[in-house]
């Protein structure tokens, strides 16, 4: 990326020759990108981030399938990440689309035959996650997507959690689009790709020039791209074996924490789930709290969800899956990368249980000790 | 560096001078600290640029402010939210002190639901011996056997016990008010020793929750049925005019009373209180306002131990009133009475009745009724 903040500076959008050396790098970067998805450089839309791809991906083949008179009825899972979720509400709310929810099972996924009910003459467009972030669950996508082409509706799936350890192949997943964002495979933040199958009904919801060939107008982040292209090859001579190793560390920390802690359940599927993701739920406990806890003992996790402590509403996805408020509230999921060693996970099996005991004691004395009074 | 290596302290931080030097002096004495925001609940809405209304405890750049001070002191920072139970515990037990025709102090609930409840119970999950606040005022024990007791913080100007009396034993041992040995100067002057930024944002007398305008329209919007139109009724029970709906009307006020033309006196009218019952707005002349007797259904003590016998001793009846002499009488029902040696003009159920034996905080109780 270095070489694009300073001797390559030039504007890709720009005929002179400092901006066509950065046209080669996008094109280079295109390219690379293109061939580790099975797809043509042609595809490939960089863009800001995974989010935006979504959005991009979702508005633009709704609107223009309806222009074409295609019909206003959209398919979306009950799981899926805020990106996708909100953009189809907006969609229904201020557009005048339908959509349908699916559910999803217990392990957080959807049944490919509830994708084939759903589906009406009208049906233009359905989005299901390849894995979904707070709990890891695959999808069965290529039966989606074969479901969807053979009923003549557009497929896009959120891969963003994926590339660092599953290989993607747009045409073994039969979808039309895919949506990636460049730092969930150790590229920088702040730049994703949309793929975009060619001849998909795709309208353009940012408008301006001609950048990415018009279909995400806006001078191109450069650096990022070359960037995220960087990262797609590092991930595609690493993931199978990194695979491996990290379904391993992750199932030897599913056994720990069950093990160790009194009312703890594996939130998603048990194994059909992304290598490096472990999400648990525990009983009785604040996330939240949980997540502060090991954090200052230098463990970063996270909630897996815009979850709030204050709020008692728990994660949408895990009530989704039918967990009850009070397990998933509790909600927590642990990342492992690369990086992650199994001193760290044993770190982590080591220091886990006790944070729990400890919130689940204190939350029990304040419990009985406080009377709140009126004013 | 002291022998305080090893006990973690959590700090509610503000992004404000006080609970910042707080957090400083804590990182001095060689505590571990952790600093924590809360979220709180403001009014559903939005500003021009369609951001959500914030809750002036912590606006974006409080939490910027209070974020940009912690990681200077290098210490761990979470902003956590806690809109929710703050509504609950809060916001709507203050809506239905209104509807109960009192005038509620929502910093009580805040003080020990909120700070000492919910951030107490995290600070505690989180392995902290104490939670620090910015307030002014302190905590004392003379020995291992005698009681916590809470203190006037050393400043009288910016003393906050008042609002802290809600705090028992328990709370007390696991408090730290670090300001509170000090006055405001010197944390001035502390805060531009710590090299921390020492803005003062504009100190409102709204409440925190309230995004726009006064609390009026807060009710009219949030609860509107809590407000029906009624009579204003002189000491005799004859109507001399109408009011608004009793929530619109607390004690000591004048405006806002439409007194019929025909009967306004010379002198000016003054809500005397709210008869609930009636839906009424009794209104009287100045020199009718005032009570000697104050009751306090629920008393608390922050000792843990009703005192044996009356105290002569101090209390005020309002955050910002005047600290007046009397006797404080405990019942053996749990309530108290205080017999004030002057009538106090803005004694009004719903707010805090506090006593104090010179810098120590007796303890006290919401207002149940006044005479």
């Amino acid at each position: 990326m270095q070489p694009y903040f300073s001797e390559v500076y030039g504007n890709a959008s720009s005929m002179h020759s400092f901006g066509s050396a950065a046209v080669a790098a996008l094109d280079e970067a295109h390219h690379t990108v293109a061939c580790d998805l099975g797809a043509r450089a042609s595809e490939i839309v960089f863009t800001g981030c995974g989010t935006e791809s979504d959005n991009l991906a979702i508005r633009g083949a709704s609107l223009a399938m309806w222009k074409r008179g295609r019909g206003q009825h959209l398919i979306v899972a009950s799981a899926e990440h805020h990106a996708v979720a909100h953009t189809f509400h907006q969609l229904q709310d201020l557009f005048g689309f339908t959509v349908t929810e699916l559910p999803v099972g217990s392990d957080g996924r959807v049944d490919p035959d509830d994708v084939r009910k759903a589906i009406r003459p009208d049906t233009v467009l359905c989005s299901v996650m390849l894995a979904n972030n707070e709990v890891g669950s695959f999808n069965d996508i290529a039966s989606i997507g074969a479901i969807c082409r053979e009923r003549g509706v557009l497929m896009h799936t959120d891969a963003v959690q994926a590339p660092s350890t599953v290989l993607l192949n747009v045409n073994a997943l039969n979808v039309d689009l895919l949506a990636l964002s460049a730092h969930k495979f150790y590229g920088p933040k702040g730049v994703g790709m949309l793929y975009i199958r060619e001849g998909t009904a795709y309208l353009s919801t940012l408008t301006g020039g001609g950048h990415e060939r018009g279909r995400r107008p806006g001078t191109v982040n450069v650096a990022g791209c070359v960037g995220l292209a960087a990262a797609s090859k590092y991930v595609a001579a690493r993931r199978d074996t990194q695979a491996g190793r990290l379904s391993l560390l992750r199932d030897k920390l599913f056994a720990g924490i069950l093990a160790d802690v009194p009312d703890a359940r594996v939130s998603g599927h048990a194994h059909d789930r992304l290598a490096g993701h472990a999400s648990f739920v525990f009983k009785d406990v604040d996330g939240e709290t949980l997540l502060m806890a090991l954090d200052i003992e230098g463990i970063a996790v996270s909630t897996g969800s815009a979850c709030t402590s204050g709020n008692p509403e728990p994660s949408e996805v895990l009530v989704a899956m039918g967990i009850s408020p009070n397990w998933a509230l509790g909600g927590l999921r642990i990342s492992l990368g690369y990086g992650t060693t199994e001193d760290d996970v044993d770190r982590v099996i080591d220091v886990l249980p006790k944070c729990v005991a400890r919130i689940r004691k204190t939350a029990h004395v304040m419990g009985s000790a406080r009377v709140v009074a009126q004013p | 560096m002291s022998g305080n290596g090893g006990t973690r302290v959590v700090v509610a931080m503000s992004g404000g001078v006080d609970s910042s030097v707080a957090a400083a002096l804590l990182v001095e004495q060689g505590y571990e600290v952790i600093g924590i925001m809360l979220r709180l609940w403001a009014e559903e809405g939005t500003d021009m640029t369609g951001a959500p209304n914030a809750n002036r405890c912590c606006a974006p750049e409080a939490v910027t402010d209070a974020r940009a001070i912690a990681q200077m002191l290098g210490i761990p920072f979470y902003d956590i939210h806690a809109e929710a139970v703050f509504k609950k515990q809060v916001v709507d037990s203050w809506i239905d002190g209104y509807a109960r025709a009192i005038t509620p102090n929502p910093c009580f609930n805040c003080n020990r639901s909120i700070r000492f409840g919910f951030l107490k119970q995290r600070a505690l999950a989180l392995g902290a011996s104490y939670l620090a606040t910015g307030h002014y005022a302190r905590v004392d024990r003379a020995g291992d056997d005698t009681p916590y007791r809470l203190l006037k913080g050393r400043d009288d100007k910016k003393d906050q016990s008042y609002v802290l009396h809600v705090l028992g034993q328990e709370d007390l041992a696991h408090a730290m008010f670090p300001c509170g040995n000090y006055v405001k100067s010197e944390i001035r002057s502390l805060a531009h020793k710590f090299g921390l930024p020492t803005a003062e944002r504009a100190e409102s007398q709204d409440l925190c929750f309230l995004t726009q305008g006064d609390y009026r329209g807060f009710l009219s919007r949030q609860a509107p049925e809590i407000s029906t139109p009624g009579p204003v009724l002189n000491q005799r029970g004859e109507q001399i005019g109408t009011h608004e709906g009793l929530p619109y009307y607390t004690v000591g006020q004048r405006k806002g009373l439409q007194v019929m033309q025909k009967i306004t006196t010379a002198e000016p009218m003054y809500v005397l209180r709210l008869d609930r019952a009636r839906n009424a707005v009794i209104a009287g002349p100045a020199s009718e306002l005032g009570s000697r007797r104050v009751l306090v259904q629920m008393a608390h003590y922050c000792s843990g131990r009703i005192p044996e016998g009356a105290i002569q001793c101090t209390a005020k009846v309002r955050y910002k009133a005047r600290e007046a002499t009397g006797t404080l009488e405990p019942q053996a029902n749990g309530s108290l009475v205080f017999q004030f040696d002057e009538p106090q003009r803005d004694a009004t159920p719903g707010q805090g009745l506090v006593a104090y034996f010179g810098d120590e905080v007796i303890g006290g109780g919401v207002i149940t009724a006044v005479s």
